[in-house]
């Protein structure tokens, strides 16, 4: 039985919104289980959620049309990434007309956004987060587009469908190009969700800190959405490294039964997923901010080893 | 048969120099051993030169003109090595610069280097070579930092880094031989052997072959001493024990020229073309005006005389870049004088530095006051390596001069302008040492006379008078390596 | 398996060889440089093998098997009793500019994919991509040694050299004669003790392993 790829593309959405705060409270339990504390409930990112979208707004006075409208734009964006991200299924309609560049290019609008509006009320904190993201940013998107590249080398497509697809079948992980692409993935994927080597979530130390700085003085749903778009963001790379690497098991076809075997598949994934995230975590410190370019300057690196080894040994 | 005892000899003679240590007898041991592996040579030499080429040892060695007269110098320069080195250590020993174990080490060394420039000369197999040259090296960089002085650990520690590398481009060079040899020869062992290569180079695939010798021109030029490449080689000569100075020089400079010469020759074959002989006289040009010039600069007098080996290696170089039967029979004619002067030079710098406990060129004065056979052996010497005649080094020089003049008019006046720069820059240099008053620092010594003189004779007996069965044997050569 | 699988797995492994060569020249501690090396063996005497395995030459293995216990144990044990003795394991590094080493290393990468490609095409065994990874190996290692100043990782640079030789002669030819492996593997033997011994006497001579203290020799004006 077929499924109409619109009611796919849906039911992504769908588990992209409540399925994001979900493997964010899941990763806080596998953390907290980790080192030996009582972990929160899998939900309590979704109560934090709704507690946060039923409190006022405290809006500081010089506040422009861009701090209130930032919260919106951010949580569109991503919402409209994780239209074309496969996530259950290669066949979806949106996928057709944006290809990897402009999903790097969406993550690029909510970023500029957020940094504005951490420098719009004009403290301290929110210039300082905005200039540290920034410069992590700028060298993270190249290292980010060329390890998409050196997947797309292999693939020769740049629509995320497409290279699902081709990776999928038959093409291995044991290709050197995809092994270092993988690589240089998960070291941008911790720099670009602001995991623990580059940036705590968990804290509010003001020295260290470099997304939450940006994100300060929101509060009430701006800060609902701003959190949300966060939890969807950490999901979206967990889903596009899983996706890209690690492909079996998504619906290629528009069969119910692989659609329905296809969100079991993801679960196992993201459980082993959030499992290494919080090895990663754990096992690393956070490290200075000065060496984040060295950090990201080899994440560039094997990115572009992916690129030449598949002309070299492929 | 010859061929195995002249291998066998210094290896044996190393493990006895080992066991016995610094007896009083070690260095007996060791003019005995070098002297038997000498009489090996010249029986293998004789056998050579009457029946021609011979395969020996299951295909592993091959003898033919061109290694057996490089393999009698070696022998040679050994025993007279071996024979100043008597009187050079035991002076060592007594101003209490050398202990009982570093004179053992010493000896045991010698000999092992030795065997490795023998192996190297007579392995037909290329990858052997290789594994001879690094041989080569390793045994002699500890000797090199034998005083422990920190610059003689920099030099080693320089000679050890510099030429490791080189000699590892030269192995990369090497796989890429047998990359190309495998196709035509097949897997196996047979597909390196030097002989085989030749019989079939016009069938190599000359892309590989260019490639593999730039690797190996950059390798093993490190070893010659060529610049760019040369940085280790005044030091390590500077720094070590004179006597090792003087095979450095005289012995392992050839063998790794040596190696360059058999590749170049497959290399050749194969391509068919003039290229590597052109990579080849770049670089001898090259080096011959960087190290004459920098000749000018020098206050240590190894330092100097280490630079005059760069010179006349580049010499030598250049004219086996340059080919046709004139330059080459040149370059093995100067190879041959260069390394019996050079040692001779080498062996009366080692005296004058011990008479005036200094290398420092400012301070050796008098020589000839001082000791007559030291001071006239240097002039004479210096006399020979500039080219001046009626010295051998003249004959190959004018030789080599006259075939560039032919072949290559272009490069001429840099030729000439590079041996005039020497010619200038080492007798400013020397007359000053040889001259003058004795200062009353210096003190006297026994001088080991037989080495200096043996040299010195040979080298003018070359100039004067060519033996038949020489020139016979480098035409020879010239024919195996046209 | 079957040779495409074995090849794909000697692609790896190449790629692994090549990764681990910039790591190398990234990392400062020395100690995690010298677990670096003992992985780059590793990975190049499984290549070995395996390369053995679609060869079908048994000599290959004998090959590994010498690869593995002197690049995988007895060099990085002699270092580490080294860096234990010398008290050298705190010893900082100053690693000038790694990001630009890095790009240094890329383009060396580059160049050396560019100097073999004439003669993959002429290659016909399946392992023949690897020799760009094999002079890039050999690449990197030189730049190490050019760019460090301690005693240590430039020998560890050499070996790295060394590894990346191997790495051409095994897959690239489908390994060298025996006699030519073992004489070069001997020799490296050698070389390691004579190194051990330098770094007793600089040690003692310089009291440190910096190798920028000994500039003595150089041309005086």
């Amino acid at each position: 039985m077929k499924i109409h790829p619109f009611l796919i593309e849906m039911v992504q959405i769908a588990v992209l919104l409540f399925a994001a705060p979900l493997f964010a409270g899941w990763v806080k339990m596998v953390k907290c289980w980790s080192q030996g504390r009582t972990a929160p409930s899998l939900f309590q990112p979704v109560r934090d959620i709704r507690k946060l979208l039923s409190k006022d707004v405290v809006l500081a006075e010089n506040a422009s049309w861009i701090f209130r409208f930032t919260p919106y734009l951010v949580f569109g964006v991503t919402v409209l990434a994780g239209g074309i991200i496969p996530i259950i299924s290669t066949d979806l309609p949106l996928a057709a007309t944006a290809d990897v560049i402009a999903l790097v290019a969406l993550f690029a609008i909510a970023r500029f956004f957020t940094a504005l509006a951490g420098m719009d009320i004009g403290t301290a904190f929110g210039g300082m987060g905005s200039s540290r993201e920034m410069t992590i940013a700028s060298l993270a998107e190249p290292a980010m587009l060329m390890a998409i590249f050196a997947v797309s080398l292999a693939s020769k497509s740049t629509s995320l469908s497409q290279m699902v697809l081709v990776v999928s079948q038959g093409y291995s992980i044991l290709q050197p190009s995809l092994a270092f692409a993988l690589l240089a993935f998960i070291l941008i994927a911790l720099a670009e969700t602001g995991r623990v080597p580059v940036d705590n979530p968990a804290t509010h130390l003001e020295l260290t800190m470099i997304h939450e700085a940006m994100v300060l003085e929101y509060s009430g749903r701006h800060l609902a959405l701003i959190e949300w778009a966060k939890m969807m963001k950490l999901f979206l790379f967990v889903v596009l490294g899983i996706s890209a690497f690690f492909p079996w098991g998504i619906a290629v076809n528009d069969d119910l039964a692989g659609i329905l075997a296809a969100p079991a598949y993801l679960v196992m994934k993201l459980g082993l997923a959030a499992v290494g995230l919080v090895l990663i975590e754990t096992g690393l410190a956070k490290m200075r901010i000065f060496r984040v370019t060295e950090f990201l300057g080899s994440a560039f690196l094997f990115a572009t080893l992916g690129m030449l080894s598949f002309f070299i040994l492929e | 048969m010859s061929l195995l005892v002249l291998l066998i000899v210094p290896l044996v003679a190393s493990l006895a120099l080992a066991f016995i240590g610094d007896r009083k007898l070690a260095p007996e041991v060791n003019i005995l051993g070098s002297a038997a592996t000498l009489a090996a040579g010249v029986v293998l030499a004789l056998g050579v030169y009457r029946n021609g080429p011979m395969l020996a040892g299951g295909n592993f060695f091959f003898v033919d003109a061109f290694n057996v007269y490089l393999a009698v110098l070696t022998s040679f320069v050994s025993v007279t090595t071996a024979v100043f080195s008597r009187r050079y250590m035991r002076r060592e020993r007594e101003h209490g610069t050398l202990g009982h174990r570093r004179i053992r080490f010493y000896h045991a060394m010698f000999q092992l280097f030795i065997f490795a420039m023998l192996l190297c000369l007579l392995t037909n197999n290329v990858g052997v070579l290789w594994i001879a040259m690094e041989l080569a090296t390793l045994s002699t960089v500890l000797l090199v930092s034998l005083y422990r002085t920190p610059s003689a650990i920099e030099a080693a520690w320089k000679y050890f880094i510099l030429c490791g590398v080189g000699i590892a481009l030269a192995l990369f060079g090497t796989v890429l031989l047998y990359f190309a040899a495998e196709k035509v020869l097949g897997a196996g062992g047979e597909a390196l052997l030097w002989t085989n290569l030749s019989t079939v180079s016009g069938q190599l695939e000359p892309t590989i072959l260019s490639l593999a010798f730039v690797f190996l021109m950059v390798g093993y030029g490190t070893k010659v001493g060529l610049v760019p490449m040369h940085n280790w080689l005044p030091d390590a000569h500077s720094e070590g024990p004179t006597p090792i100075s003087a095979v450095l020089s005289g012995l392992l400079l050839n063998i790794a020229l040596y190696a360059l010469v058999r590749c170049k020759v497959l290399v050749d074959g194969s391509t068919g073309t003039h290229h590597s002989g052109n990579i080849m006289m770049g670089f001898g040009i090259v080096s011959i005006l960087v190290a004459s010039f920098s000749l000018l600069r020098q206050k240590d007098i190894k330092r100097m005389f280490a630079y005059s080996s760069i010179e006349h290696m580049g010499i030598a170089t250049f004219a086996f870049g340059l080919g046709g039967p004139v330059a080459t029979f040149g370059a093995l004619l100067h190879m041959l004088v260069h390394s019996l002067t050079k040692s001779a030079i080498f062996f009366t710098v080692g005296h004058a530095s011990q008479m005036h406990r200094s290398q420092d060129m400012d301070r050796i004065k008098g020589l000839i006051r001082g000791n007559p056979l030291v001071g006239w052996g240097m002039t004479l010497g210096v006399m020979a390596i500039v080219g001046m005649p009626p010295f051998g080094v003249f004959t190959s020089e004018f030789l080599i001069l006259t075939a560039t003049i032919k072949d290559a008019p272009l490069m001429a006046p840099f030729l000439l302008l590079g041996l005039g720069v020497t010619f200038a820059a080492l007798f400013r240099k020397v007359q000053p040492m040889v001259f003058g008053e004795a200062p009353e620092y210096q003190k006297r010594l026994k001088a080991a006379h037989i080495p200096v003189l043996l040299h010195m004779v040979l080298v003018l007996v070359l100039g004067l008078y060519m033996p038949r069965f020489l020139s016979d044997w480098f035409q020879t050569a010239v024919g195996i390596l046209k | 398996m079957s040779t495409q699988l074995a090849a794909q797995i000697n692609s790896l492994l190449a790629a692994f060889i090549l990764l681990t060569a910039f790591a190398m020249l990234a990392q400062r501690k020395k100690l995690a440089i010298l677990h670096l090396f003992a992985w780059q063996g590793l990975f190049l005497s499984v290549s070995t093998a395996i390369v053995g395995f679609v060869a079908k030459s048994h000599h290959l293995y004998i090959s590994s098997l010498l690869t593995l216990t002197l690049k995988v144990v007895v060099l990085p044990y002699i270092l580490h009793v080294l860096i234990r003795k010398l008290k050298i394991r705190k010893e900082i590094e100053a690693v000038v500019n790694v990001p630009t080493t890095m790009l240094i290393g890329i383009a060396l990468v580059i160049f050396s994919y560019h100097l073999t490609a004439p003669i993959r095409e002429l290659s016909t065994l399946v392992t023949r991509s690897t020799l760009a990874v094999a002079l890039a190996t050999v690449m990197l290692g030189l730049l190490m040694m050019i760019t460090r100043r301690h005693a240590v990782t430039q020998i560890i640079g050499f070996l790295a050299m060394e590894n990346g030789l191997f790495f051409a002669a095994t897959s690239a030819t489908y390994g060298m004669p025996l006699v030519v492996e073992l004489g070069v593997a001997l020799d490296i033997l050698i070389a390691a003790f004579i190194f051990g011994i330098f770094f007793f006497h600089i040690n003692t001579t310089f009291d440190s392993l910096d190798v920028d203290q000994m500039a003595r020799l150089k041309e005086e004006d």
